[in-house]
């Protein structure tokens, strides 16, 4: 076997004897300037072996170049208040929010856009693997996953290619892991035709003193590579698949896109948790993009010490990988841990019940250097922070789009609106039915959402819930939202609408909202108006966050989504989570029962541009987006909390795509309750015509319903707030949604219509 | 009584199986694939799961594991089986019970809540439903088509085996809509639906009571106390 190595390899040696010799920056995805530094920081060129770290920790992936000053302002734009239940901020492998009895969560929504676009079945699977082990990293035990997906054109033919592959992916390797999909979002437009977007989120959750940092910080400790071992997979995938659009010319690379074995991910996450419960790992680090590079180094930098590594240690698939290929390849489901001499044993023991291979690669050094050997010969000679942490900072030209006024300048204004019963009644059935409204059980029923038995609510509630302590229920509730037409129609306000709408998502379930991550899928950063819409979508996103006092505690950037010169729409992913004191007292996002009263909240205005309305039955998105006022929304938070706690609300529904009409739907269709709707003292008091009564996507509304007996209480407790509250119907056993004198929807019918529309596309 | 749940690598309700045992009364002993002790235990479940990752076939590496091996010589004995979803196709391939699970059908992983039909109350497994009880608990499976031949189905239909056929919806394309088996002596039972996805207010399927109340998987974990208790 081992006559396969490669023996020809660069070494330190060799690039201070040969200063001169040419070298493939170039194709690496190196600028001039970066490979410059790189020979500055050395002080000789490279080997290269240590190009090809260098390239691929300095690619806009994994140093966030273009990201960076931008992202600062999260850290910044926060009060110690919005800290105190933070254990682990941004800059780790996933921040770790305090959620009361000795307990924390761990939870980080990331991309894998690229590869799920090339092959979508192993890319949305391997992103699920990815996001899954960040959070194991952190010593949590992994505890649900959620997706956001956004195709395009359900009526390409392209796109039910990329829904079966990606929804198989995902629904292929996160059952197998054993975790509960309990939510996310699929979304459907044109702009994500060539680049589609597969998110994918995990929470985990662990005790105080079990928490892990990806750090190598005590000389002597050992090094150890452990699960499956290093194959051709990925190499090249971090830099060239995050770094270049797809129609480039370069010279062809290795296969990109990894492949997942869903198995090896659950034995390797038992066996972790067992040798962090045996307390045998000092320091532990996830292998993903950038593979043993991005592990090394980062240990190292983190530690603030120093590595020696064998790299012919390292286990392979296959013998003839040189020395390159070995520190870049992204093979799936491996783990570095910096184990302490004394604990080898204890290690060794726990490794081989799970039948996981291991090997020790070298040791934690006391010494600013990553030393890395291919047997007597030494190829890496690196100051670890220079490859981890030094990367290059890039300030891009920011320039407000040309396109941009005229964009705002035409609002819906002109759209003809509903007028006739037979209008309104075509329109509610033509939204509710439309790929984008309608029901994603296509989709969901791929994912098991019932196992580890603590699921409290899962699709298509607002919010995914899981209880995190079996004796007193403690629990956590999450949602992620973007809406790309808001965000090109403004992305200052747009990031603080999905900001928003998350925020509001989590509180209708009687949780309160904590902590924020986010997932920031953009073009192009050399396009200057890209830039534009990632400076304003930040600002609005830190600021709301301020605003909200919730603090982001980690995240992922996604850059280059965009196919020739047209980028996606900014779509800001964010996802937010809340704490429950006992997920008994959830609340349903749809009528439980007949005769009781339905109450809408909040205020709603004429605000109709860049709606589903204006998408949906007129093609046209342009004006600006509904406006936010995240004061209300934390009052209206409030006082669900409130009513919540004196177990007020039967159920709660935020009013978001599609407006109150749709809303109105979807909660008659949760449980199959009927409900009579009246809409003209809405109309009165908000001064509004029909079609905004029933389809502005005004921000800070909810619907709830509430029994009886509670109705003076509860409109009390409105006043009390501040809260504007109507009441607007009332739940029966019809078999109908009623809007008074206007459309009476049969709820069978309304079914078939909103169920068939995925089968028929894509079943 | 002691009730031990078997992890295989891949195993992953096996802490939902145990939880199911401790709400029903019983006591849960986790038992490892590698050791062929099983701690004297008095009944056994195989919880569901991808064992080994569903390689080869699903089922077929656990059913030569240790543990699995001394399952199939005490059940032989009399000793209560309970095989869910990757269980029972551990039993399948261990021939506890007769027949096989292919892909579903419609080619995709389905999670549904399943209504079922329960057609024999007489094994450990079921003695306290009633005949022709409808219960509702979640399936989740990707290879739960139930095939056998002709001469196994009509065996399996004539001795009164098929302990739980599918109700409104076959929901993998089961022959016969069969959803769960029993073997002659009727301590063998092993079904593709989790009953312990339905065991605690809250976390079950919903019923028309209430959104998540169902609990009709508790009387699987009863049964076989009550079952152990007179035996």
């Amino acid at each position: 076997m081992s006559d396969r190595r490669p023996t020809n390899v660069d070494t330190v040696s060799q690039a201070a004897a040969e200063p001169d010799k040419a070298q493939p920056w170039k194709e690496l995805g190196l600028k001039e300037d970066e490979y410059q530094s790189i020979r500055e920081i050395l002080g000789r060129r490279p080997t290269s072996s240590e190009l090809a770290m260098y390239s691929v920790m300095w690619s806009e992936h994994c140093s966030y170049k273009s990201s960076k000053i931008y992202l600062r302002q999260f850290g910044e734009k926060v009060t110690p208040e919005m800290k105190k239940h933070l254990l682990v901020g941004m800059g780790e492998n996933a921040g770790v929010v305090d959620i009361g009895e000795g307990m924390a969560v761990t939870f980080k929504v990331e991309s894998h856009n690229h590869p799920s676009y090339i092959e979508p079945f192993q890319g949305a699977a391997t992103g699920v693997g990815g996001i899954v082990r960040d959070i194991l990293t952190m010593g949590a035990r992994p505890i649900a996953v959620m997706d956001q997906l956004r195709f395009g054109a359900p009526e390409n033919p392209d796109t039910a290619r990329v829904v079966h592959g990606v929804t198989s992916g995902i629904s292929f390797y996160g059952n197998c892991l054993g975790l509960p999909n309990i939510g996310g979002e699929t979304v459907f437009d044109k702009v994500y035709q060539g680049n589609p977007l597969v998110n994918a989120l995990s929470v985990g959750a662990l005790k105080h003193e079990d928490l892990k940092l990806a750090k190598a910080s005590n000389p002597g400790d050992l090094v150890i590579l452990f699960g499956a071992r290093t194959g051709a997979d990925g190499i090249g995938g971090v830099s060239v698949l995050a770094s270049e659009t797809f129609e480039s010319t370069g010279p062809t690379k290795r296969p990109a896109v990894q492949v997942g074995d869903p198995f090896a991910e659950k034995v390797l996450i038992e066996c972790c948790l067992e040798l962090f419960y045996a307390g045998v790992v000092a320091g532990i680090q996830d292998l993903g993009g950038a593979g043993i590079s991005c592990a090394t180094s980062e240990l190292a930098s983190n530690g603030g010490k120093g590595m020696r590594v064998q790299l012919q240690n390292v286990l392979l698939r296959d013998e003839s990988l040189t020395p390159e290929e070995i520190l870049m390849s992204e093979s799936q489901e491996r783990m570095m841990a910096i184990v302490p001499k004394e604990h080898l044993a204890s290690f060794e023991t726990i490794v081989k019940k799970w039948e996981v291979e291991y090997s020790v690669l070298g040791e934690v050094i006391d010494e600013d250097r990553l030393y890395i050997n291919w047997g007597e010969k030494e190829i890496v000679n690196v100051p670890p922070r220079t490859v981890a942490h030094d990367g290059p900072v890039y300030h891009r030209p920011v320039e407000y789009p040309k396109y941009q006024d005229a964009l705002n300048a035409d609002g819906s204004k002109k759209l003809k609106r509903a007028e006739s019963k037979t209008e309104v009644t075509a329109q509610l059935m033509q939204l509710i039915s439309s790929p984008n409204q309608a029901d994603k059980s296509w989709i969901t029923a791929q994912y098991d959402k019932y196992v580890m038995g603590n699921t409290a609510l899962a699709m298509p509630d607002d919010s995914g819930m899981v209880r995190v302590m079996e004796d007193s229920g403690l629990g956590v509730a999450l949602a992620t939202d973007a809406n790309g037409k808001y965000c090109y129609l403004n992305p200052y306000e747009g990031a603080k609408l999905a900001l928003a709408e998350a925020y509001r998502n989590v509180a209708v379930t009687g949780a309160v909202p904590r902590a924020v991550t986010n997932c920031l899928n953009f073009g192009s950063p050399e396009n200057p108006e890209v830039m534009w819409q990632f400076k304003e979508a930040t600002a609005g996103l830190a600021d709301g966050c301020k605003e909200l006092g919730i603090p982001v505690t980690g995240g992922n950037v996604s850059f280059y989504n965009q196919t020739g010169d047209v980028a996606i729409y900014p779509t800001p992913v964010v996802g937010v989570l809340g704490v429950i004191d006992n997920v008994a007292r959830r609340i349903p996002s749809g009528w439980q029962d007949e005769g009781n009263n339905i109450y809408l909240l909040g205020t709603t205005y004429d605000e109709l541009d860049g709606s589903a309305w204006a998408k949906d039955i007129h093609n046209h998105l342009g004006g600006q987006p509904p406006k936010v006022d995240l004061a209300k929304e934390k009052q209206l938070a409030d006082l669900i909390h409130g009513a919540s706690i004196q177990g007020l609300i039967e159920s709660a529904h935020d009013i978001s795509e599609g407006g109150l009409g749709v809303a109105l739907i979807e909660a008659s269709l949760r449980f199959n309750v009927g409900a009579r709707i009246w809409l003209s003292e809405l109309m009165d008091r908000d001064n509004l015509d029909l079609t905004a009564a029933l389809f502005s996507e005004s921000q800070s509304r909810v619907i709830v319903s509430v029994g009886r007996e509670d109705d003076v209480k509860f409109q009390a407790l409105c006043e009390a707030r501040g809260v504007p509250v109507l009441r607007i119907g009332v739940t029966d056993k019809s078999g109908m949604i009623e809007f008074q004198d206007l459309a009476d929807l049969n709820l069978n019918e309304v079914r078939t219509a909103w169920t068939k529309t995925l089968p028929e596309l894509f079943g | 009584m002691k009730i031990g749940v078997i992890t295989y690598p891949g195993t992953l309700d096996d802490r939902d199986a145990q939880r199911a045992i401790r709400l029903a009364g019983g006591t849960p002993v986790p038992l490892w694939h590698a050791d062929q002790d099983l701690k004297k235990v008095d009944a056994v479940v195989l919880p569901g799961g991808f064992s080994y990752g569903d390689y080869l076939r699903c089922g077929a590496i656990a059913a030569q594991a240790p543990a699995t091996q001394e399952v199939v010589r005490l059940a032989k004995q009399g000793l209560p089986v309970l095989g869910i979803c990757n269980g029972f196709q551990v039993l399948v391939e261990s021939h506890l019970l007769p027949g096989g699970l292919i892909r579903n059908e419609h080619q995709h992983f389905i999670c549904r809540d399943q209504k079922l039909r329960v057609e024999n109350t007489s094994t450990a497994w079921t003695n306290l439903f009633e005949q022709d009880q409808e219960i509702t608990i979640p399936l989740k499976n990707g290879e739960g088509g139930y095939i056998a031949n002709p001469d196994t189905l009509k065996m399996l239909e004539a001795e009164n085996r098929v302990v739980f056929r599918y109700l409104d919806v076959n929901p993998n394309g089961s022959m016969n809509d069969i959803a769960g088996l029993t073997n002659e002596r009727g301590n063998v039972v092993g079904l593709m639906p989790h009953p312990e996805h339905a065991v605690e207010p809250g976390f079950g399927p919903d019923t028309d009571i209430a959104m998540r109340s169902g609990v009709d998987g508790l009387k699987f974990f009863q049964s076989v106390l009550k079952a152990l208790v007179n035996s």
